[in-house]
This record gives C-alpha cells, structure tokens and sequence, in this order.
C-alpha cells in the first residue's frame, strides 16, 4: 500500500469514528489505533486482575459471614472484569501470554492505586466507596468508545460495578455510626485513600500525553481534570453524610462555579508509584508471578488432559 | 512443548424465547471447562438459561476488506421490499 493509500484509508477512518460508527476488530485500523488500544485495554484489565490483591487480603478476617459473602463476590467480578477485557484486548491480535508477559516484566502498567496497602478492615470499605467510585467515573464514558469489543467489555463491567462502591459506602456507614474506636477507623481509611483516589483519575491535563488523541477516538470523552473534578463533587457530600472530614484543608465550596476547590495534589508521590516506588509495588508484583508461575504445571496438566480426552474420542470412533 | 489453551467464543441465550447472542469469549483446556468457566464470567448475575461454547479456531469470519463484494449487491434490489410496488391508497390491509 502506498502512504497516499494509508492517508486515504485514515481519513475514512477518522470519519467512520467521527459519525460514532463502531470498529471492529478486522477492520481496517491505523497501527497506531491497534497499539493504543493494546496498551489502555491491558492496563485496564492488569488494573482488575492486580486489584484483586489488596481486597483478597481480607477475604478470610471479614467481621460477619455478609461481608464475606459480598467482598468473594467482589473480587470474583474484578477477575471477570480482567477476563472480559482481556479477550477483548485478545481481538487485536495479541495473545494473553504477551500480555501476562507485559504486565510481569513491568512493561506494561497496571492502576498506580492498588500499589497502597489495605491495613485495617475500613479500607475495604474505602476502597469500594472511593476507589470503584473513581473507576466508575473513568469507566461510564468508556461505554461509548469507539472499539466495539472494548465499548462492549465496558458495558458488562459498569452493570457490575455499582454494586461495588454501594458495599464499600455500606462499610463506612457501619463504622460510622458504630463506636468512636470505628468511627476513626473509618476516618483514618479516607485520610489515607482520599489523595491516591484523586490520582487515579491520572495527571492534570497539562501533564496528560494522551488526552487529544484519546479524544478524537473516544477513548476519552472527558479530561482527567473534568473527571477528577466530577468525582470530588459527587464524593464530598456523601463524607459529610457519613460524619468524616476529607483530609484536604484547602477544600471549599465556590459559589461562582458551583464546585468545589481543592488543593494541591502531591504528583511527585504519584509518580513516585508509577515508577515502582510506592508502599507495594514489589509485593503486588511477585504475588502476581508467584501465581502464574505456581500454577503452570496445573494448566499443562489441564491441557494433557484434554489432549487424552480427544484423543481417547478418536480411538473410540475409528 | 508449551501448549496454551484454546479459545472459546461464548454463545448465551438469556431466556426462552430469545437467540443464543455472542458474550465474549475465553480460554479454557477443553470443551468442558469452557463451559464452567463461561458459567463463572458470563453468568454471574443470571444472565443466562443456556450455553453453547465453540472453539475460535472452528469459526469461519468473513473479512470486512470484502464487505462490497459480499453485501453490495443487496442494495440495488429495492424490489425485495415492499415499498418498491405502487398500489393505490384504497387498497387495505396490505
């Protein structure tokens, strides 16, 4: 093909994205549309399957047999939603064990907010309130990408995700009004969540590398900014309904704008974990390889047996 | 040798009545497990009645680079649909 043929075929392209068709996998795309979607779908999916991690660490000392029962139903969903995405990134022509290869060997990322330790019982509910709270706010507009497998993934995950932050709100209401010891613990789990939660919905838009691009191809509907800002209005009045100060001494409501201000948010600590230096990279990371590695010879075994199976079928048939 | 599991596209009728509609797909050793796992991914929340698991590698896709070839020439036979024939206003239930 020749570069005219390549700029024509983009041009079409762009424009079958503009008037909000879908993309499906075998059709024609840029390569730089194929790479990007590669690398946002899997680091999505890394982010659900990592996120197992922190939570699945208090699946065992849940206070009642409720809670257990909702936080194993909890981290089940974030393995389908690693599962749906996944397949979806799959449809791009790579395979799952280059992306399990990424995620291990750190070339790919996964979202900087699991990389906090989860240390007492409240941050489970922190965790579903703030941090599915600022996923959902990331994911929603993801419904209406314009890959077709990605926006299809999204749309599962998102019916399951309310349920997430409404357990985790759940949580901290209990604390809340139970005694003062539990009310600081649920105060002590949003001190330390509040600011990696305003992270996670990624670098300001001055910083953002990604964000014109993303936008045009609707990975992206809104800025990280407008995101951010969206989730501190929705958030801060569901604290005051709980009882609990958010942890940020600058936060005010402005009349003008009807938001509400904030202060400043420490990016150097953010990057700091993006770059492997925050409380659990390295525990996440070895859990995680530990896991594949330990499990190798179950899934050969698994597949030996399906081979026998097959061909035990044959011998019977001939 | 290494071998990985296969893929497996995962067909989901949500209720009599309705089509088995395409959910998404996974990896699974045999036929069997795609079915438990299907089970697990797919229908969690009783999104489902019945399964059909087929492996990937069993389906035959057309390619969208031939979409004129293979859908164009439906387009100029409008006389398929009814609209395509005149018939006076006073003609009922037709």
């Amino acid at each position: 093909m020749s570069e005219k043929d390549v700029k024509n075929l983009e041009e079409i392209f762009e424009a079958r994205i503009a008037r909000d068709e879908k993309i499906e996998p075998k059709d024609w795309m840029p390569e730089k549309y194929r790479q990007t979607h590669i690398r946002q779908m899997s680091q999505h999916a890394h982010s659900e399957i990592v996120g197992m991690l922190p939570e699945g660490n208090w699946i065992t000392r849940a206070p009642s047999l409720r809670r257990k029962a909702a936080l194993l139903a909890k981290v089940q969903d974030e393995a389908g939603h690693g599962l749906y995405l996944y397949s979806a990134c799959e449809t791009l022509g790579i395979s799952r064990d280059e992306l399990y290869e990424q995620l291990h060997s750190g070339k790919a990322k996964y979202s900087s907010i699991f990389n906090y330790p989860t240390v007492t019982w409240a941050d489970m509910g922190a965790v579903g309130w703030l941090v599915d709270g600022a996923a959902i706010i990331n994911q929603v507009p993801l419904c209406n990408t314009s890959f077709g497998p990605y926006a299809r993934a999204m749309v599962r995950v998102c019916k399951e995700e309310s349920f997430h932050q409404r357990q985790g709100f759940e949580i901290m209401l209990t604390l809340c009004r139970g005694s003062e010891e539990q009310k600081a613990m649920a105060q002590d789990a949003l001190n330390r969540w509040w600011w990696p939660s305003l992270m996670m919905l990624g670098p300001t838009d001055a910083e953002s590398i990604h964000t014109e691009q993303s936008m045009k191809w609707k990975l992206k509907r809104k800025s990280n900014d407008e995101l951010r800002q969206q989730f501190i209005d929705q958030t801060v009045p569901q604290a005051d309904l709980l009882g609990l100060t958010i942890p940020d001494p600058d936060l005010k409501f402005n009349e003008e704008t009807g938001s509400y201000d904030f202060g400043e948010i420490d990016w150097e600590e953010f990057w700091q974990v993006v770059k492997g230096h925050g409380p659990c990279n390295k525990e996440r990371m070895s859990a995680r390889v530990n896991a594949w590695n330990n499990g190798e010879w179950v899934r050969d075994a698994a597949m030996a047996h399906a081979e026998k199976n097959a061909n035990k079928k044959i011998a019977k048939a001939s | 040798m290494k071998k990985n599991w296969p893929l497996w596209e995962i067909f989901v009728r949500s209720k009599n009545g309705l089509e088995h509609r395409h959910f998404g797909s996974l990896h699974a050793a045999d036929a069997e497990m795609a079915m438990e796992n299907a089970r697990d991914v797919y229908t969690r929340r009783n999104e489902g009645v019945s399964i059909w698991v087929v492996e990937s590698k069993n389906i035959t896709a057309s390619n969208p680079q031939e979409n004129g070839e293979m859908f164009e020439p439906a387009q100029d036979k409008v006389y398929r649909h009814p609209t395509f024939y005149d018939l006076p206003d006073e003609v009922k239930h037709m």
